[in-house]
Formats: structure tokens, C-alpha cells, sequence
């Protein structure tokens, strides 16, 4: 028996969003008395941190603090409309969304404070913490509490916006088949270090190196969590999972949760990570989104790796031991390749 | 068939329930005394969600009958705050960013709190060993075990 280290590496371009009748997601935004913002959405959060992301978003564009807003979401009997969370979507259309509501909230929230202070509302600014002041007086000031107030009671306003953001269908050029899918495009590299044992056929993951170039990362943590979690559901789809091992012939597939396989806290390899932050003309302040993109690549990294370690070609997911195993008989042995 | 009568300590406190013979715990803790900390995942043990600790051991709530916890001492998430502050794992998680969609987030701190009660100072290897019967569909593992490792008062590596 021996183990045989191998290294594979892959690339990937990652449109953000979709392009199937046109791409829009929608956003609302308003205040309440307290002079807390609610963003109203439908979109769902599943944990890659959309609720946190579309509230920085709204605190930056309102100029108030992030504890100021609150985000309502996943409810869509009361939410705006939204395509839903995939295809690395989130942050870049419904951050685009809330963004604009936001801003359209804050017009209203500035001509409120005008009165107030009777100033234009031009010479207004926010400082971030709760206030709105004129200008370089900053003693000339009013809380967004008593704007929200002030708005309420006495000018019979709402401090209130709308926000959408449509990516337009783009059809197919009937000379040229071309279209353009996405506004925005994401970046990452990721190299994959495995060994195969070629008595077994198991494969072990010994380390994942990778490189994401997704616009500005909002959410430094949360993106960082994303791309360590999404390369581990990548691996798990090179390696572990799947409901019919041998479509399409129904045996032996998994019947439950505990004979499907995943990885589980053992399974995990060092992965170093860097993020490179180039910002998108449409994003909404510079984001894209890393979403699917951190798991896609690690499958051909791993496969190019197998192929590395023993010389066999596997290109039907999940390699498993068997598929491994039996390839290498075919081939009458393992190969393999140059060390790269 | 007679509703079955159980007395045990929920997180220190004692409670009282009548229960059909076969009721798992972990539906006697989340219908018949309201304490929705341990999830349902896969309700056949394979998931680790619905963890608990029975006179301070691990168990699969979803596997253990609760006629069978009478006069024991359970634990839940639901305990594990003291008083208004967050105990040390839960502050560690948030530090470290250790739960994302956060369902198995209750499960890894209870097989958590189980090891660190009984090893106060694990390796990185015991801390993978004591929750590898929970599983992350995240995937996030690393900074759980990260967390882990600094609630315990060991350096996290990054």
C-alpha cells in the first residue's frame, strides 16, 4: 500500500446573478417614531449573513448607526418581492435594493431635519451616531430621534424609501449567439493538495490554498466564514455526496441523514485564504457576492489533484474509493504525475 | 394507555410532565416544557443538534426515551447563560464567528460544555474527537473548533 501526494489547482469566473427574464429584487425602508429604520425584504438569509450585510448597507447609505436598523426579511406575505437567495445574488442585487430605498429614505429624513433646524437641506449632514447637523456647526443639531419624531407628529411625513434593483433580461443576439448573463463578475483560485491511497482508493484532503477576488468584502468575518465553509461543501461534493451512487440505479443509495455523507469535523484540512478586494463599478459600495463561487472550484482542484496523485481521470462526482480504485486497476496500477 | 409521570431537574430547576410511553426527550423539552434550545436535525442520532447532558454526560435527546431521565439532572442551551452574561463557549462562538446559519450551533456547545467540564484543557485533537458526532452542514468546523480552543484558554490558530 502506498499513499500518493498529489496537487491540483483551478480557476474560476463566477457571474453574479441570473439572467432569466431579468433579475430584480426589491427593498423598503422606513422609520419608526423611535427614529429606528426597519428594511422590509423577502429575501431569505440561510446563514451566509444577508440580514447582517443588508443592515450595514442601510446604516452606511442612512448615515446612522448599524444598531439603528432593524431588517425584517423572509417573510414574503409582507416583504417586497425578491428572486430569491442563489446564484451569489444576495448582496449585490439586494444590497443594490436596499441601498436605493435607503438613499431615498435619507432625502426624506434631511428635508424633515431642514425644517427643524430651518436650514436646506443640502447644508445637512449625518455624523453616524444618531444625528444630523448642519454643516461645520456641528451645535446645530437634531437628533434623528426628534427628526423621526418631528416628521410624525408635526410635519405628516414619512421618513420612508423605495428601492429596486433590476438587471434587465438580455436576450440572445440571433447573429452572434452573444449575451451578456451578468453585470458583475467574480474571481477565485484554488489549489487542492490530496493523497491517494491506492489500496484503498480513499482520498484524504492534506491542505486547500486559495484566492477570491470578490469586490469589496462588506463583511470581512462573514465573508471569511462563507469561503472556509463553502470549500468544505465543495470537497464534500468531489468526495462524499450523493443520493444515488450509482444512477441511475436507485441501490444503495442513502436512505437518511445518517448513511449520507458529510464532513464531519475530522475531515477538515488547512485552507488559507486570500481575499483580494477589487471593487465593482455596480456593486453596491464595490460588493459582488462570494457565495457559490467558494465551493465551485474545489471540485476540479480535487479531481486534477486525484489525476496528479495516481494518474487516473475520474469525471463523475462524487469520486468515491470505488470509482478510484477501480481506475487505477484499469490502468494497471497507479501513475503518478509530475509533482507540481 | 396512561400518560406516564417524570420528575427530573431541568438546568437546575425541577419539573414535572406526564408523557405517553415513547416520547423522546427532545420532544418532552421543546412541547411539554417549552425549552426550544435543543433542535430537531435528523431525530435518528445522527445529526448531534438535539444534544443534551444527562448528570452532565453527552446524549442524543432524540434517542433517549423521557420516562427514562426520572430523578436525573438535565442539561439544555437554555441553562447555559449565567445570569445576564454569556458563558464563556457562548462568548468564544460569537468571538469567533462559529455559527453561521447557527442550527447545530446548541448541539456543538452542549458536546462542547461536556468536554470542557471534563477536561478543562483539551487538544485541538480531543475537541475534534468530542464533537465529531455533530455535524455542520455550514461546514464551518474550523472556527468551532477554534472557539473551543480559546474558551478552554488555548491559543485559536487562524
Amino acid at each position: 500500500m502506498t499513499r500518493h501526494r498529489g496537487r491540483g489547482i483551478a480557476s474560476i469566473n463566477y457571474p453574479i446573478g441570473m439572467n432569466l427574464g431579468g433579475d430584480p429584487s426589491q427593498a423598503l425602508v422606513h422609520s419608526n417614531p423611535s427614529g429606528k429604520f426597519t428594511v422590509a425584504l423577502s429575501s431569505i438569509d440561510l446563514g451566509q449573513g444577508m440580514k447582517s450585510v443588508t443592515r450595514q448597507i442601510c446604516a452606511e447609505t442612512l448615515g446612522v448607526p448599524v444598531e439603528d436598523v432593524y431588517v425584517d426579511t423572509a417573510d414574503s406575505d409582507t416583504g417586497p418581492h425578491c428572486m430569491g437567495s442563489f446564484a451569489s445574488r444576495g448582496t449585490h442585487r439586494v444590497g443594490n435594493a436596499v441601498m436605493a430605498a435607503a438613499r431615498e429614505a435619507r432625502g426624506v429624513m434631511m428635508e424633515a431635519a431642514a425644517e427643524e433646524l430651518e436650514v436646506n437641506a443640502a447644508d445637512l449632514e449625518t455624523d453616524g451616531r444618531g444625528n444630523i447637523h448642519v454643516k461645520g456647526a456641528p451645535h446645530r443639531s437634531i437628533s434623528t430621534k426628534d427628526v423621526a419624531i418631528a416628521a410624525q407628529f408635526k410635519q405628516g411625513k414619512t421618513i420612508s424609501g423605495r428601492g429596486i434593483f433590476l438587471v434587465p433580461l438580455s436576450d440572445v443576439d440571433p447573429e452572434t449567439g452573444e449575451m451578456s448573463p451578468a453585470t458583475c463578475y467574480a474571481h477565485a483560485c484554488l489549489v487542492a493538495e490530496v493523497e491517494v491511497d491506492d489500496e484503498t482508493g480513499e482520498v484524504e484532503m492534506v491542505r486547500m490554498d486559495s484566492a477570491y477576488e470578490l469586490g469589496r468584502a462588506l463583511n470581512p468575518r462573514l465573508v471569511e466564514q462563507q469561503l472556509v465553509g463553502g470549500a468544505w461543501m465543495g470537497v464534500s461534493h468531489a468526495l462524499y455526496e450523493t443520493p444515488e451512487p450509482y444512477y441511475p440505479d436507485p441501490s444503495h443509495g442513502p436512505r437518511d441523514f445518517v448513511e449520507y455523507l458529510m464532513p464531519g469535523p475530522g475531515d477538515i484540512c488547512p485552507h488559507d485564504i486570500a481575499v483580494l478586494e477589487r471593487p465593482a463599478p455596480d456593486g453596491p459600495f464595490g460588493a459582488k457576492g462570494p457565495g457559490e463561487m467558494c465551493a465551485n472550484p474545489v471540485l476540479p482542484a480535487v479531481a486534477n489533484a486525484i489525476f496528479n496523485a495516481v494518474g487516473v481521470r475520474i469525471d463523475d462526482l462524487p469520486i468515491t474509493p470505488e470509482k478510484v480504485l477501480r481506475a487505477i486497476k484499469s490502468q494497471g496500477g497507479p501513475r503518478p504525475q509530475a509533482r507540481r | 394507555m396512561p400518560k406516564i409521570p417524570v420528575q427530573f431537574r431541568h438546568n437546575g430547576r425541577d419539573v414535572a410532565i406526564f408523557v405517553d410511553g415513547g416520547t423522546n426527550l427532545l420532544v418532552a423539552l421543546r412541547e411539554l416544557i417549552g425549552d426550544m434550545t435543543p433542535k430537531f436535525g435528523c431525530g435518528q442520532g445522527g445529526c448531534g443538534t438535539c444534544s443534551v447532558l444527562i448528570d452532565g454526560e453527552l446524549h442524543l435527546s432524540c434517542l433517549t426515551l423521557a420516562e427514562t431521565v426520572a430523578g436525573r439532572s438535565i442539561e439544555t442551551l437554555d441553562g447555559m447563560k449565567q445570569g445576564p452574561n454569556l458563558h464563556p463557549l457562548q462568548r468564544a462562538f460569537a468571538d469567533h464567528f462559529a455559527a453561521q446559519c447557527g442550527y447545530c450551533t446548541p448541539g456543538m456547545l452542549m458536546a462542547a460544555k461536556a468536554l470542557l467540564d471534563r477536561n478543562p484543557a483539551p487538544s485541538r485533537a480531543e475537541i475534534v474527537e468530542a464533537i465529531s458526532g455533530n455535524i455542520c452542514r455550514c461546514t464551518g468546523y474550523e472556527p468551532i473548533i477554534n472557539a473551543i480552543l480559546a474558551a478552554a484558554g488555548g491559543r485559536a490558530s487562524a
